[in-house]
């Protein structure tokens, strides 16, 4: 049993794709508090789908490198979130439809892009992630990516919480909010960018709100909400990857859908905010049932 | 007086002044306020009393420096405020606040020592015995490492001014402190603001329930985007001026 258990870290491979999800899913676990408490999923989700074409675009132009996808899609992330911004303030539309249709258009763009370029084999790869397709210059371009978010996250950890709380507030006591919130989505672009090759621009908002969300249901700290998120993310990303040579089945879906069962087992069964908790609970305070309330 | 005062203006020689002059504020084309002046000073509780729309809110943000300027400023003690100023304290609304956030009473009341602490700097001892003291001073000591959410009313608008003296705010400004709350929290929030007015520190405060004005403040500004009158509550506060202040605009020019 241990060892069909560990029989998959015998290949280099394997290592390489446990060693990547560890750090890819401890980095989006940490930065997904950030996402959760900022209520910005359905944002940052919209920017990873602005992703594809600046990916095509770097491969067109440059080739596909260590540093090309990289690049090309923080390019693209930066056009589509300023472009919504632009057409928002330049037009009576609010900023949630202008990045719709921004998204999605650029996304349509990406995906005949990438079919002309002779890469088609490589979309899925790109649209859901191929943890195992990783080479070691892959991984050490992602450590330092999460390297440099995790130490300005860190190191800004006491404004930017203030921020995300109250900003108003949080200007009167002299924290510099707007720059705050700008370089904030900047950092979870990168971070964002760093998961696409473990999960792919399709999923990587899973990753990157999941863990986080569900350490929220399971306490009122917010450092447990940090580094809970970043052991969550971390470790559901590893055994993932395990369980996804053992079952025979893709990484990048098997990380994404094992987060969320990790987050239903919390929303379920969770100590105090749990659904069954709650219902117990309220069974208590009342008497009755809760069934029996009509 | 209790020794939590030493940082308000109670224990200077003279009462700090809060100057509003000409102050003009515009949302795009729409003047929300023009011309708006008044004069107060510490130890004072002033009501902001006006129809919605008539630019409470507006002024409080001015005050505080979190709305741009189209004219005229606000001086404190003598200079102008530019941007934002440790010394003035904003407490929103209860409902613009995300009382789901993970964080304690303690954490709340924290966050008012940034200006003294800084990005990174540790909290030290100094700002520790200032949150105490705050808590203290606002009767949360049982309540402090609850989650926010875990609170009355009233309890979460204490919380509020906890951070502001933590803070060492002279000047607070509060929107609506009293909205939403129940008939004690009331009365125990006017008592509170009574005490810490005649520590010297200047309230400021929207209100809109007319039959409390005169127990709770004791200056007001009628506001309707100019200033319809401001002065001593018994003088100022008279049923003439208040129907002035929110009668309908009958073709007005």
């Amino acid at each position: 049993m241990i060892d069909w258990l560990l029989e998959p870290l015998d290949h280099a491979f394997n290592r390489r794709a446990v060693l990547a999800a560890l750090l890819i899913g401890c980095t989006n676990g940490y930065a997904s508090a950030f996402v959760v408490l900022r209520k910005s999923a359905l944002k940052v989700g919209s920017l990873s789908h602005a992703l594809l074409p600046g990916i095509a675009l770097a491969i067109l132009v440059v080739g596909l490198h260590d540093w090309s996808a990289f690049l090309g899609s923080l390019f693209a992330a930066l056009i589509i979130g300023l472009g919504s911004l632009a057409v928002s303030r330049g037009s009576r539309l609010d900023q949630e439809s202008a990045l719709a249709i921004l998204y999605t258009a650029a996304f349509s763009g990406g995906i005949i892009l990438l079919r002309r370029l002779g890469v088609a084999q490589e979309m899925e790869d790109w649209l859901f992630g191929n943890i195992m397709g990783l080479r070691n210059s892959d991984l050490w371009t992602n450590f330092w990516i999460s390297f440099v978010a995790l130490g300005v996250l860190t190191a800004l950890h006491r404004p930017l919480l203030m921020t995300l709380f109250d900003s108003d507030v949080a200007a009167t006591l002299g924290v510099p909010v707007r720059a705050l919130n700008y370089l904030l989505m900047a950092v979870l672009i990168v971070v964002l960018i760093s998961s696409l090759q473990a999960v792919g621009c399709m999923l990587a908002i899973g990753l990157l709100v999941a863990p986080a969300a569900t350490v929220y249901l399971l306490t009122d700290s917010t450092h447990a909400m940090f580094w809970g998120g970043a052991l969550v993310g971390g470790l559901t990303s590893a055994i993932a990857v395990l369980a996804g040579w053992w079952l025979n089945i893709e990484q990048g879906p098997a990380i994404v859908l094992m987060l969320g069962g990790v987050f239903a087992m919390a929303f379920l069964l969770g100590p105090k905010y749990g659904l069954l908790a709650r219902m117990t609970q309220s069974r208590k305070t009342t008497g009755k049932p809760p069934v029996a309330s009509a | 007086m209790t020794a939590s005062a030493h940082d308000s203006c109670a224990h200077c020689g003279h009462h700090h002044e809060l100057r509003v002059e000409r102050l003009t504020v515009r949302y795009h084309e729409v003047e929300a306020l023009s011309d708006v002046s008044f004069s107060t000073s510490c130890g004072a509780c002033v009501a902001l009393i006006g129809p919605n729309g008539a630019g409470k809110s507006t002024l409080l943000k001015a005050v505080a420096g979190l709305q741009p300027i189209a004219g005229g400023g606000v001086l404190w003690r003598g200079t102008r405020v530019a941007r934002w100023s440790h010394e003035i304290a904003y407490l929103p609304q209860r409902e613009n606040v995300d009382w789901q956030f993970p964080i304690t009473v303690r954490g709340v009341v924290r966050m008012g020592r940034f200006p003294q602490a800084g990005w990174w700097r540790p909290f030290s001892r100094h700002d520790d015995e200032a949150i105490d003291r705050a808590i203290a001073m606002m009767n949360l000591q049982a309540l402090q490492d609850r989650q926010i959410s875990q609170l009355s009313g009233g309890q979460q608008q204490r919380v509020f001014i906890a951070r502001a003296l933590a803070q060492e705010a002279h000047v607070l400004l509060l929107d609506e402190p009293f909205t939403g709350l129940d008939r004690n929290s009331k009365s125990a929030l006017a008592e509170t603001l009574r005490v810490i007015a005649e520590e010297g520190r200047l309230i400021i405060a929207s209100h809109h329930d007319l039959d409390t004005v005169r127990d709770i403040y004791d200056e007001v500004l009628l506001l309707r985007r100019k200033t319809v009158a401001f002065g001593r509550v018994e003088e100022v506060f008279t049923p003439e001026k208040i129907e002035r202040t929110f009668a309908e605009e009958r073709g007005a020019a």
